[in-house]
């Protein structure tokens, strides 16, 4: 009789179910063993916000990726993989700390980021520009032209501007704060309408 | 798809876990299985980087684990060999999750050649010349040990042609 079905039988057989909940658990302890390695390169984690879901993403040295929705997730992560490491693996403790801050920023309780940030994956001016967007302190806003001359080059406004659009931290390096010098809102990464939400919370 | 793209190991783990831990339970039995996929995973894991683009991920990930498992089974064998109690009901726990212990003494009762082959052909889904790559031997060697297996089991298991998969 089995003779019809040769292998079909053996296949159902050897195949016994794996239960989500085992892979979740067999997954956290992947996180913790790569972390005891020095294994896990790039940890990352989801969060949901007033802005829609926000991807995390550390490095051993701090804070790496803050990305939107629009940017699209599993694209920002290809980036990371090709750009820092592809040791890449989901692991919401690494991004505990961040996640939490996020929280009272959003609940307005919490006006200053105090978290390491890795800053790697800029360079030369931008991330110069993106080390003293922090100085935009909290509800304030400055316009390209004067960040220009907050970094010591008054002439470079348009690369202000490239060095917002290409922040890797927004929200917690406030590139939301810089407008364009005529006051209009200026593009902004996560979309205006975001960037007009950040501006509401902290102008409340 | 640019070239030279490595995809984020997490992607990896995604599509490939349920394989590797059924792979891992048919070669070890349920009680073995868990430690060796933490093994697998991890050393691939420290392997990732150095992976060519154009490599079958899955015969590498069977690879890897087939080499945890032999470790595995010769540290046992260095030991009396102690009598697999498998609990009657699923725990619940995971570890023993839809074990029928019928079934696992007839897999585990296999000469060890012919359960690696039926699992890595037929729950990893290799074709035989993957197979007879990972177990040294020849493409006819790795078919009539699977052959060999499957009457094995067949004769060893009765619910095998019966039955199906257990619930």
């Amino acid at each position: 009789m089995s003779d019809l079905r040769p292998d079909d039988d053996v296949t159902a057989l050897l195949s016994v179910p794996v239960h989500t909940e085992t892979l979740n658990r067999l997954h956290r302890r992947l996180q913790r063993e790569a972390e005891q390695a020095g294994l896990l390169d790039v940890g990352y984690t989801t969060v949901d916000s007033p802005v829609g879901k926000l991807l995390l993403a550390a490095t051993g040295r701090g804070l790496v990726r803050v990305a939107y929705a629009r940017e699209d997730h599993d694209r920002v992560l290809e980036v990371l993989s090709q750009k820092l490491s592809p040791r890449i693996l989901r692991a919401p403790r690494r991004l505990e700390e961040a996640a939490r801050e996020l929280d009272e920023y959003f609940d307005r309780h919490r006006q200053a980021f105090d978290l390491q940030l890795d800053l790697s994956l800029s360079h030369g001016f931008r991330q110069l520009v993106q080390k003293h967007l922090p100085e935009i302190g909290y509800g304030k806003t400055r316009s390209y032209r004067q960040v220009a001359e907050l970094v010591g080059n008054p002439k470079a406004v348009r690369a202000v501007g490239t060095a917002c659009a290409t922040n890797p931290l927004p929200i917690v390096v406030p590139c939301h704060r810089v407008l364009r010098t005529d006051g209009k809102l200026g593009g902004y990464i996560g979309g205006t309408e975001a960037k007009t939400a950040l501006l509401n919370l902290e102008a409340a | 798809m640019r070239l030279g793209m490595k995809q984020p190991f997490e992607n990896i783990v995604a599509q490939h876990a349920g394989t590797v831990l059924r792979v891992c339970r048919v070669i070890l039995g349920p009680h073995d299985a868990e430690d060796a996929w933490s093994e697998t995973f991890l050393s691939a894991l420290r392997a990732y980087p150095d992976l060519p683009e154009t490599a079958n991920v899955q015969a590498w990930l069977v690879t890897i684990a087939h080499r945890k498992a032999i470790d595995v089974l010769r540290a046992a064998r260095r030991l009396p060999l102690p009598v697999q109690e498998l609990p009657e009901q699923p725990t619940g726990s995971g570890v023993a999750e839809s074990d029928d212990p019928d079934l696992w003494r007839a897999v585990r009762d296999l000469p060890d050649k012919q359960r690696q082959v039926l699992v890595y052909h037929y729950v990893a889904g290799l074709p035989y010349a993957d197979v007879a790559q990972i177990l040294g031997g020849t493409v006819d060697a790795a078919r009539r040990a699977a052959a060999d297996g499957i009457k094995n089991l067949r004769k060893n298991y009765p619910g095998a042609s019966s039955k199906g998969a257990p619930l």
